[in-house]
């Protein structure tokens, strides 16, 4: 996520052009937005749960520092280590430290956004580590070289027929069909083997408990959960907004997280480990807490309660940018609007400028937000930090030089004094004679506006404006 | 309070409403405000327009413009200090005073230390009523005498929607519009793509979000398309004008106004 990536317009132009991948988005977002209105409208006490779980998140963010020492203490008693990384780098040293001391070349991963985040799997690879993702969806990405597009299922872009020829390149496989049922199975034989060689598994975490100590992986495919009981040594990443006080708090998260992410009602394969058990499983456990970035989002009271995120990505599904554009043009591992919000604030409001006017600020997200994330509020915040950067960048003449700020300052200046607005409404009825002799205006020519008429006639401005009409009307009025 | 009192005394006689026009519809949609003044003095209500309005700052704030938006939310509550009841023709406009200029009341405190425009605030936003919101929530009448024999279908913009929340009270003033044939739009509730300047710095993605919303339009078989907002009606009428569609956008305001008389004429 650093260095100058295309911005949001430049990618989205490009992805908008991909016909099967509109086709694919369309049907995979509508299909799951239906999933979860149905589980979520037969819960009687959804919004006392949305609030619930709002509540909770930020009485955590609150008090983040004591809950994150008192889930160091209990992890550390129940036999793991942890480990604290200030930033990606920090944390893939960890990593790949634990996994070179043990000798291994190759981790089997669970699949983990905030693995993506830190570029996991390349900081290995430099190390001579390879990662095996595990995930059915992850491994689909994997094998085609190609990134995540969403949280929860990273392949939302491919369809059954490019899934089929993507396993018959890359898999040890003959024959298959686009049938689910085979294609499940040819990554099962796959991925049986890994399992049962990788010595290091590595996770991440929905969740993890302060109180007990507990680490949780929520996942549909119980891949993760061998990833989690085979290996001899598991490493979990967690960011450090991840931890809940107490095991209590499962209660509110585990209704709201898979009705909002997967429309089901029980989320399938839920794994919960303590530290380690003699005879049981892995027996060394590492967590690994990162940060890279987050105590800066705590730090702006507004912003803050991005961290309130639980990655269900319901505002993805239902988001009409998101679902047209798909992930890959937002060009973070954090796509749709959640990735909109938190992008910015995690690499700085300067390399993902554009992420923030990525929204109509329709506000399809916060509305079905399991732990009620105000996206439009953080977006228009995060907008004024963009506009005050630039201002801070450009000041003097190179500012009047920005078109848009120019035009907003001097729109500004006219909307400050009646006459100043009543006159450059005449001004523009007058200005707009040569474009609209003939009905609509169809092109505008250059600039900021030529967008909207690619597609769109533009209405002329008609031959009196409402106050001119009802001061002449008062006249009248007053004459009689 | 000042809400309770006001929709009290318009059960008993007329109310005094001051008209919250939008510089966006006095400068390009007149129509639609001379809708409302019929539409209301019809209803026995008496309308004022306080010449001094200008403009929300709703395009300023929601750009990241907020500090320019500052001046034109102090002008607003100033403007509009003395009424009861505030009216607007824009579901979006409403919304930018109802629910965000209690923050530029508090950016205005923190960066400049006035706490006085947040007070003003807290006593005029409450005060301001989408029309809809005003006919069905506050004035209690959902026929209002229409006339208008045409097949409509009506669009729920996003602001109206989700922030102002009018839920059912456009379409029951339209179920009780004479004449009508009124088509439910499918996916009624997806945003057109307009989004203020989301439109032009984002165009190929809003062009895509309003390609989807004219199918639908194109889908009911109507020959008007109404909604709350004519940013929204501007955005969508836009491109059914350019395809020579056969479907013009009208705003809620104009069919409610209609009547037999004006069918004649």
């Amino acid at each position: 996520m650093s260095g100058p990536s295309p911005s949001f317009p430049e990618s989205a132009r490009v992805a908008l052009a991909d016909t099967q991948l509109r086709r694919n988005m369309g049907y995979a977002t509508q299909t799951i937005r239906a999933k979860r209105a149905l589980v979520v409208d037969e819960l009687p006490d959804w919004e006392e749960l949305r609030e619930a779980g709002r509540a909770i998140k930020e009485r955590v963010l609150r008090h983040l520092d004591e809950h994150l020492e008192a889930l160091e203490q209990s992890v550390t008693r129940a036999g793991g280590q942890v480990h604290w990384a200030r930033d990606a780098d920090e944390a893939n040293r960890i990593i790949a430290g634990i996994v070179s001391g043990h000798g291994a070349t190759e981790i089997a991963k669970v699949k983990s956004i905030t693995s993506d985040e830190i570029k996991l799997n390349e900081a290995l690879a430099a190390r001579g580590i390879e990662a095996i993702e595990t995930d059915l969806a992850e491994l689909i990405i994997q094998l085609d070289g190609d990134e995540s597009s969403h949280f929860l299922v990273p392949a939302i872009h491919r369809n059954r027929a490019e899934i089929r020829e993507i396993f018959l390149e890359h898999l040890d496989v003959d024959e298959l069909s686009d049938d689910p049922r085979e294609l499940a199975e040819a990554a099962r034989l796959h991925l049986r083997e890994k399992f049962l060689s990788a010595r290091v598994g590595v996770s991440g975490a929905n969740f993890a408990i302060a109180e007990t100590g507990s680490v949780l992986v929520v996942e549909s495919e119980g891949n993760g959960r061998m990833c989690t009981t085979l290996p001899p040594v598991l490493i979990s990443l967690m960011g450090i907004e991840k931890v809940l006080p107490t095991f209590q708090d499962l209660e509110v998260f585990l209704q709201l997280l898979p009705r909002s992410s997967t429309g089901e009602r029980m989320n399938p394969y839920t794994s919960v480990w303590t530290g380690t058990s003699e005879g049981d499983g892995p027996q060394e456990f590492h967590l690994v807490l990162l940060d890279n970035g987050r105590t800066s989002v705590l730090r702006d009271e507004i912003g803050r309660q991005t961290l309130n995120c639980i990655r269900c990505s319901a505002c993805l599904n239902v988001c009409p940018v998101y679902s047209r554009t798909g992930g890959h043009a937002y060009n973070s591992v954090y796509p749709g609007p959640i990735g909109a919000i938190l992008t910015p604030q995690l690499v700085g409001i300067h390399a993902a400028e554009s992420l923030p006017y990525a929204s109509t600020l329709c506000g399809a997200c916060y509305e079905v937000c399991p732990v009620k994330i105000n996206i439009p509020e953080v977006l228009v915040h995060l907008r004024g930090k963009v506009v005050r950067h630039k201002q801070a960048e450009h000041s003097g003449w190179r500012a009047r030089l920005d078109p848009e700020a120019a035009a907003m300052a001097a729109m500004a200046r006219v909307f400050s004094s009646r006459a100043r607005y009543e006159r450059a409404q005449r001004l523009a009825r007058l200005g707009q004679a040569p474009l609209a002799r003939r009905g609509p205006i169809s092109h505008l020519p250059g600039g900021l506006m030529s967008g909207w008429t690619a597609m769109r006639d533009l209405k002329a401005l008609p031959q009196r404006t409402f106050r001119e009409w009802w001061v002449e009307r008062d006249g009248s009025r007053a004459d009689a | 309070m000042a809400v309770a009192e006001a929709s009290a005394s318009a059960k008993g006689q007329g109310m005094r409403v001051a008209l919250f026009i939008t510089c966006f519809n006095d400068t390009l949609f007149p129509d639609t405000g001379r809708a409302v003044v019929r539409l209301l003095e019809r209803l026995g209500h008496e309308v004022e327009f306080p010449l001094d309005q200008t403009c929300c700052g709703q395009m300023h704030f929601n750009t990241g413009y907020q500090l320019e938006a500052i001046p034109l939310a102090r002008r607003f509550v100033r403007t509009f200090a003395g009424y009861d009841a505030i009216v607007s023709p824009s579901g979006s406009c409403a919304a930018m005073v109802r629910d965000y200029y209690g923050r530029l009341g508090e950016i205005a405190a923190e960066e400049e230390g006035d706490t006085a425009l947040a007070e003003q605030v807290a006593q005029v936003a409450p005060r301001v009523f989408e029309l809809s919101e005003l006919l069905v929530g506050q004035l209690g009448v959902e026929d209002v005498g229409a006339y208008y024999p045409h097949r409509v279908t009506y669009h729920p913009t996003c602001h109206s929607l989700r922030l102002l929340k009018v839920g059912e009270a456009p379409l029951k003033l339209l179920r009780a519009v004479r004449g009508i044939d009124l088509v439910e739009l499918p996916e009624a509730e997806e945003c057109c793509g307009f989004g203020g300047t989301f439109a032009v710095k984002n165009a190929d993605t809003s062009m895509a979000m309003l390609s989807d919303k004219l199918r639908h339009v194109l889908d009911t078989r109507a020959e008007v398309c109404t909604a709350g907002d004519n940013s929204c009606l501007m955005h969508i009428g836009g491109a059914l004008s350019r395809q020579r569609s056969g479907v013009r956008t009208v705003h809620l305001a104009e069919i409610l106004a209609a009547t037999e008389d004006d069918a004649r004429a």
